[in-house]
Parts: structure tokens; C-alpha cells; sequence
């Protein structure tokens, strides 16, 4: 079916009637920036289409050992997960503006948020946002709204990926964006100290940082607000089950990716951003909050509140210019949380933690490859250095069915040797000690 | 309802001038715009504005508003009281829901400011 119904006949007769040719339609375009669609081809059939798609997804490695992280981790989802997902109360649910015709939707999304809040040990929680990169950028935005100052300091320790969104999305804005660099994979205080001043509205770090180091940074936020200023904590929730939240080092904003909370690794996502911050700063959080009332009978209802911070309401001055969410994800990640519990996340988290300490004793007994920081301070991700450009290792593990880790030369110059390595609860003794010695044979 | 000794700005701001010091406050048609006030953002005290800057935000039910400085100067008082009975703005905007104190900079705070005679009449013409 075609999107367009008018005929060509139709179209002529309506041209005729105003007066002016399809190309006068078109005028306000400069000719440079038109396509031109007359060379696109005529469709092809649905079995044409599958096997076409299917030839492209074959040149996929798939099926390969993953001990890749640097954001995304691949940590098992349980059955059940999907199954409440896939449901068509929750799954075709369009946005709940009507609480009357949507109570199941805002009640999933409530406790969605009181998670996100025990999770990172914060106050409020909105109701997702697209993904940890996005997440970061509206924390950093909610700052500069909540201090009224345009100087924000970001460590090279925090996501690469999100330092690019962060740059791109502010690089029209009349922000003053300062990078401090980690040693030994550490936040270097002194720098940090060296940059904090009175028009600082936020430091923003990750913990466990890109490298999988781990960082009491409750100093950092005493210095940071002794200035007026605020810490923002990108984090991974999964290492929440055992290690300090970002509320208990006394960040002001929790951001973080919650892909490994029952989302699978895709190319692209769909993933899912949260955000969490302290009461006093709620009706400056960007996007949607659901909240829990009673209606007129005194039965407890949810419904979309302090809306006006939206743009629905207050327009260009919104909170921000994303109004859409992740609602679907959000559901995965509560029904997720909700079927491990505390102490199955505590044990998730340990697991991890366990496994990845195996593996870093494991891989170091491999003659030239030693660990890349002096102190080991990880949660499930380690830096190790190869004797041999790591780019090129990684491709060779490829071809025995690894997914060894993550090359950093990609973002890091001078860590063309270095690997960083992802341990989840699902790999095995038996797996590590196969990487280990393929890892070997291809030095 | 127009309140005579007050002066009047075309976005429904009031101002009370005594000396140097300037209240302000959002008028009877304003409140009435609004409906049901439900949050006010107040400035910091120390803060310093221009004439037409955004000073507060006054939220309703159905709406939520800047509040534009009507002189320029510094906030010297905040109405605290609004933080938790913004009802105050719909039941007496001019005496106890006023929003803050300023002390003005400007030379001549009252220029292109309305009195309620000249402000009944922009009413009466919206």
C-alpha cells in the first residue's frame, strides 16, 4: 500500500487548481540539499527480502564467547523476562496520558523507579531515558539548570562513547567542557582541585570507570559541593549489589546504561538510560516521573506527575527536548530486579566479581601479559597488557570463537597493547581457561 | 481586580516600590490565568537580575510560568511562605503571596512600567 493515496491524477489536478508544478513545491530547498529518489529500485518480494537479510546477517560472528564489556555486558536474562514483556497489555502500550486507561503501565514504571532509587541509594528516579550516553547528557544539563554556571569537568576515565555524545550534543552550546585525566585509572584529586571553582555546576566520573577500576569518590563529592558545584556518577548497576552507590559517596545525580539489567547486547539498542537524583533537585530532572496517589474513593492510583517540568506543557523551556523514554526496557529491567531480589543481585554481583578475579589471575600467568594498572582495584572488568598490538590479538581470537575484550587504542593513545577484558556470571572456569590458552598459542 | 499604587508590567507582573526596595508579585489576572497554583521556584537571595529576566516560575495545574524581573536589581528577600501554601498566589496575590523583595539598581525603576489606571486598560484591550 502506498503512504501516499492522492493518485498522480488527483495530484496534477490540485498543482492545476493553485497553480504552481511540483518542483515550485519544492522551492524553498536549495537543490544541493534535495535527494534525488529517482533511482531508487522497485521493491523486492518477502523471500527475496528474508534470504537478502539473512545473507547479511550470516557474515556475523555469532555464537562467540563474549568477555567484551566497556558498557554493554553479557549477563544472563531469564526466561521470564521476555515472557511478561511480550505481553500485548505491556508491549503495544502507548504513552499513559490517560492514568484511567493505563494503571498496569504506571504502576510497572513506579516500581521501576523505586528500584532505580534502592539500586543507586537515591531519592527519585524518573521513568528512563534512551541510554547511558543520553542519560549522562541530561544529567549534565539538570546541573548547569540546577548551579545557573557553564563549567562542567568530566574525567577520561568515564565512557569514551558518552564523552563523544556529551561534546556533540554541547558543541553549539555555551558550555565549558574540561577533561582531567585518571592515573593508574584513578580520578587524580589534584587535578580535579585544580579545576574546581565557583562556576563549576558539575564534576561527571563513572564508577566502576571505563577501565573497571573502582573509586571511593565520596571525597570528590565533598570537594565538589563545597564549591557549589555537583557530582554526577555514571554507573553500572549490576556492581551495585556489592559495591558503594553513587548515594552513599553522596552524588547528587545517578546516571547509568541498564542494558545488563534483562536487555540483550544489540547493535544499537534499543537500550536503556536511568536517572536518579536527591528530592531537593526532582523538578528540575528532565523526563517522565510517574507517582502514586489516591483517587477520589481514597484507592491507590499512579499517574504522570510534575508534568510541568515537560514539554507538553512549559515547551521550549522543558526539562529537555527528548520527551519520549524507554518504557519497554524499563519493564525488562524491573521484572529482571524483581525475579533476582536483593540477594539474588548480590549474588549476580559477586559472581562477577568472583569469576573476574579468576580470570586476571588466570590470564597474568601468561607469559607477557601482565596487568596494565598497579593497582587492581576491579569490580568484573581489568586492563591487561599484551606483548603485541591488542587490536590485532582480538581479531585472532575471533577466528577461535572469542570475543576476548575490547581493544583501547581505540579511544586511548598509547594503549595499543592494551586489552580490556569483561567477566560476567555466565562464563565458566572451563571458558577462562580456554581463552587463556588460546590467548596464548596467538601471542 | 487592579490594586491603585502599584505598577503594572504587560506580563502581569506587580511591583510595590518603597525607597529603593521593590516587591514583586504576579497580578489578580495573572493568578486567575493560572488556576490552582501548585509550585513556586523562588530566586536566591544575593541573586541579581535585569529587567525582563526570568526571576521565578509559578506552576498551576495547567501551566507553568516565568515570572519576568520588572526592574533590575538584586533579591534581597524571598516569600518563603510560598514553598509550601502556593495557594497563597490565588488568595491574595498582591499582600500575602508577593514573591520577593529587590533592591533596585535601575535610576528610574518605574519606566515602561503600567499604573493601574493605564494597566486596567491593557486588560480591558487583551
Amino acid at each position: 500500500m502506498p503512504f501516499i493515496s492522492n493518485t498522480d491524477q488527483q495530484r496534477q489536478q490540485m498543482l492545476a487548481q493553485i497553480g504552481l508544478s511540483m518542483e515550485d513545491l519544492f522551492a524553498d530547498i536549495p537543490a544541493s540539499l534535495r535527494s534525488d529518489l529517482a533511482d531508487v529500485p522497485s521493491g523486492l518480494s518477502e523471500q527475496e527480502v528474508r534470504d537478502r537479510l539473512a545473507a547479511i546477517a550470516a557474515k556475523n560472528h555469532v555464537g562467540l564467547t563474549c568477555f567484551l564489556g566497556g558498557g554493554f555486558y553479557d549477563h544472563f536474562i531469564p526466561a521470564a523476562v521476555y515472557a511478561i514483556l511480550s505481553r500485548s497489555e505491556f508491549y503495544t502500550a502507548y504513552t499513559p496520558y490517560q492514568p484511567e486507561l493505563s494503571q498496569g503501565t504506571l504502576q510497572a514504571m513506579y516500581e521501576y523507579q523505586s528500584m532505580i532509587c534502592r539500586l543507586t541509594e537515591m531519592e527519585a528516579a524518573n521513568a528512563s531515558l534512551y541510554d547511558g550516553g543520553t542519560a549522562l547528557y541530561e544529567a549534565m544539563m539538570m546541573a548547569l539548570r540546577i548551579t545557573g554556571r557553564s563549567k562542567v569537568i568530566i574525567d577520561d576515565s568515564v565512557n569514551p562513547i558518552y564523552r563523544v555524545m556529551i561534546s556533540s550534543y554541547t558543541s553549539n552550546l555555551n558550555i565549558e567542557l574540561e577533561q582531567t585525566y585518571c592515573l593508574e585509572g584513578l580520578v587524580d584529586r589534584q587535578q580535579v582541585k585544580a579545576k574546581l571553582d565557583r562556576k563549576t555546576a558539575a564534576v561527571i566520573l563513572q564508577n566502576p570507570n571505563f577501565f573497571g577500576c573502582l573509586d571511593d569518590l565520596s571525597d570528590i563529592a565533598d570537594m565538589a559541593h563545597s564549591v557549589g558545584a555537583l557530582l554526577i556518577v555514571s554507573c553500572y548497576p549490576i556492581s551495585l549489589g556489592l559495591i558503594k552507590t553513587p548515594g552513599a559517596m553522596g552524588a547528587d545525580i545517578a546516571t547509568g546504561e541498564g542494558q545488563c539489567l534483562g536487555l540483550p547486547m544489540s547493535f544499537g539498542g534499543p537500550y536503556l538510560g536511568f536517572m536518579a537524583t536527591r528530592w531537593q533537585y526532582v523538578r528540575k530532572m528532565p523526563g517522565r516521573i510517574i507517582g502514586r496517589t489516591v483517587d477520589r474513593y481514597g484507592r491507590q492510583a499512579f499517574v504522570m506527575t510534575l508534568q510541568a517540568r515537560e514539554q507538553h506543557i512549559r515547551r521550549e523551556k522543558a526539562t529537555s527536548n527528548i520527551c519520549s523514554n524507554e518504557a519497554l526496557c524499563a519493564l525488562a529491567a524491573l521484572v529482571y530486579l524483581s525475579l533476582l531480589g536483593t540477594h539474588g543481585l548480590r549474588q549476580v554481583a559477586q559472581l562477577c566479581a568472583d569469576k573476574a578475579g579468576y580470570a586476571f589471575d588466570r590470564l597474568c600467568q601468561i607469559p607477557g601479559v601482565r596487568p596494565h594498572f598497579r593497582t587492581n582495584w576491579f569490580f568484573n572488568e581489568f586492563v591487561l597488557d599484551l606483548p603485541s598490538d591488542a587490536a590485532d590479538v582480538i581479531g585472532r581470537l575471533i577466528e577461535r570463537g572469542f570475543a576476548a575484550g575490547f581493544p583501547l587504542s581505540r579511544y586511548y593513545q598509547g594503549m595499543e597493547r592494551c586489552i580490556l577484558i569483561a567477566v560476567t556470571e555466565k562464563r565458566t572456569k572451563q571458558q577462562i581457561g580456554m581463552l587463556a590458552e588460546a590467548l596464548e598459542s596467538v601471542l | 481586580m487592579v490594586i491603585p499604587g502599584l505598577l503594572y508590567t504587560k506580563d502581569h507582573e506587580w511591583v510595590r516600590l518603597d525607597g529603593s526596595i521593590a516587591t514583586i508579585g504576579i497580578t489578580d489576572h495573572a493568578q486567575k490565568m493560572l488556576g490552582e497554583v501548585t509550585f513556586v521556584e523562588l530566586p536566591a537571595v544575593g541573586a541579581s537580575f535585569k529587567k525582563g529576566q526570568a526571576i521565578s516560575v509559578v506552576e498551576s495545574s495547567k501551566a507553568a510560568s516565568d515570572v519576568y524581573a520588572p526592574v533590575e536589581g538584586r533579591v534581597i528577600e524571598i516569600n518563603d511562605q510560598l514553598l509550601s501554601r502556593p495557594e497563597l498566589i490565588n488568595q491574595s496575590c498582591y499582600e500575602d503571596g508577593w514573591i520577593c523583595k529587590m533592591e533596585v539598581t535601575d535610576p528610574s525603576p518605574g519606566s515602561g512600567l503600567m499604573d493601574a489606571r493605564q494597566y486596567a486598560k491593557f486588560l480591558k484591550e487583551q
